[in-house]
């Protein structure tokens, strides 16, 4: 791999840029790998990359039914922060947050990270109530957020109308150091290292059925031949049920939409990410001067990747009395990805009731924040390391043994 | 957006005026059941990538629930029956084995 650089640069720029080589491989399958992952998302490139440098397990192959980044990776509101209430996802989030900062430098892949700041408004007296004790808890975790007053949210986002007669601005959560990412540069940044590492990606490559000897995997099938396995492990998300049921367990996961739309750009508004969860919302301006605006998930079973209308009109018509000057926008774009919601909101890494089958899973309405985190978390489960830390909380067992991880308050709508 | 026949009022509803209320047909476990069969009732749910069948409440309507069959894939509705069913009746089995024909069936 050659390393991008201000040198090349400047030399690409001297001869035409006619150098540049492609950014990953695209190899023909071997006929066996040590660990396979199935998902060429954030979160299995990710696991893939940490496998490679942290654990030196390189023999491994990403499986993609579509192509890389194309599921949710390339189809969130790239919000990162790490303001949750419980320790354990504190861990992974700050974790996950805290790489984020280098991530670009790590990968030598721009990922446009830019830690602009996150304003989690209040705007009940509940919302006002549980903030404050969710600052605190990030105070005892070491995370570093504050609450601010109404005047302070509006210095911050002077856009916004803190006197609202439904949604009044009481205060607001601040992390300074949440912020975006570009979403696609994460994937193809981690896709370039890992590559690079030794791992082989494969696109348009299905998993059509999981080969067990007794209850351990031997083999997948997929749409380019049998692969030998002894490891397998699933990361793509709203379709882990289908997954699961080909290993021949289930999972406590449900698939919803979740939608998402940009407005036509214009000239920069607001410098931080804004989210109003009382009214289901939230909103980013992008570098191209979109505003990316985030909305409710549906709340019925669905594989649609498209939501329903109504959400788009209550997402809209409650944000705009909180950003009166969003009124007149047109939408640009709208979408919907589908997310895997667990009981408590939290995710699944974990060992699964088929030896060898590891999964990650349930990251809900908020899994790009979490890209770095999760798959340094997978790489040491699946890698069998001593520190497993991070993952540990967040096993399938938890759901018999009662621990849940509950992030429903901070984190069912706006994630 | 999605319509439903509610078969309580025979009303015509639009999405926004019920509520989902998850998979039907599932047993209730009690205290005396095993720890794997009381988490599987509370958390683990059928999350079918086509047909299933699910509970909706006409809560902006009659205010009685009722079970709809629907795919999840194409938001096609196959048809709605009573609440008070504790397997879906013949009558839309055969509805769905007629526009699935590789369905494999319900099976609880």
């Amino acid at each position: 791999m050659k390393r991008y650089s201000v040198f090349s640069l400047v030399r690409e720029a001297a001869r035409y840029n006619e150098g540049w080589e492609r950014a990953w491989r695209s190899p023909n399958p071997k006929s066996s790998y040590d660990v396979v992952i199935v998902g060429a998302g954030g979160h299995g490139l990710a696991t893939a990359y940490y496998l490679a440098k942290n654990h030196g397990i390189t023999n491994v192959g990403v499986f993609e039914k579509g192509w890389l980044g194309g599921g949710n990776t390339g189809r969130n509101t790239t919000i990162i922060r790490s303001n949750y209430l419980q320790e354990e996802s504190s861990a992974i989030y700050e974790k996950s947050r805290s790489l984020y900062e280098k991530l670009s430098q790590d990968l030598n892949y721009n990922i446009m990270f830019s830690p602009r700041g996150v304003m989690m408004l209040c705007q009940t007296e509940h919302e006002l109530r549980a903030m404050k004790r969710t600052a605190h808890a990030n105070r005892l975790l070491q995370v570093k957020t504050e609450m601010v007053g109404p005047q302070r949210v509006k210095d911050i986002v002077p856009i916004i109308n803190i006197n609202g007669p439904r949604f009044p601005v009481l205060g607001g959560l601040w992390q300074p150091r949440g912020g975006t990412a570009r979403h696609d540069a994460v994937a193809w940044g981690y896709a370039r290292a890992a590559s690079d590492l030794g791992v082989d990606i494969i696109e348009k490559c299905a998993i059509t059925s999981v080969k067990k000897n007794g209850n351990r995997v031997s083999a997948v099938d997929t749409e380019k031949g049998i692969i030998k396995t002894k490891k397998l492990c699933i990361a793509v998300a709203g379709h882990s049920g289908e997954l699961a049921k080909m290993c021949g367990f289930r999972l406590p996961v449900e698939s919803v939409a979740l939608q998402a739309l940009v407005s036509e750009p214009i000239k920069p508004v607001m410098d931080c990410v804004v989210m109003a969860n009382t009214v289901h919302g939230y909103m980013s301006q992008s570098d191209k001067g979109e505003l990316v605006i985030g909305g409710g998930a549906d709340g019925y079973n669905n594989f649609t990747q498209r939501g329903s209308f109504q959400h788009v009109e209550e997402t809209v018509a409650a944000l705009i009395e909180t950003f009166p000057i969003i009124s007149r926008l047109k939408n640009l774009r709208q979408w919907g990805g589908i997310v895997d919601m667990t009981g408590d909101r939290s995710p699944i890494i974990s060992t699964t009731p088929v030896d060898g089958v590891f999964i990650n899973c349930g990251w809900g309405t908020g899994g790009f924040k979490a890209i770095p985190g999760s798959g340094w978390a997978t790489a040491e489960l699946v890698a069998g390391a001593t520190n497993q830390d991070l993952a540990r909380p967040f096993s399938l067992s938890r759901f018999q043994e009662g621990r849940m991880i509950d992030e429903s308050v901070a984190a069912a709508v706006a994630h | 957006m999605l319509k439903f026949e509610c078969p309580n009022c025979q009303f015509i509803a639009d999405e926004t005026e019920l509520s989902s209320g998850g998979e039907a047909h599932i047993t209730r476990e009690t205290h005396n059941s095993s720890d794997k069969k009381f988490s599987s009732y509370l958390f683990y749910r059928k999350n079918p990538r086509g047909v299933h069948f699910e509970r909706w409440l006409h809560q902006f309507g009659c205010g009685k629930w009722f079970i709809a069959a629907r795919c999840t894939l194409t938001m096609e509705v196959f048809g709605t029956y009573s609440a008070q069913t504790l397997k879906p009746p013949p009558s839309i089995i055969r509805k769905i084995k007629n526009k699935r024909p590789d369905w494999e069936g319900f099976s609880k």
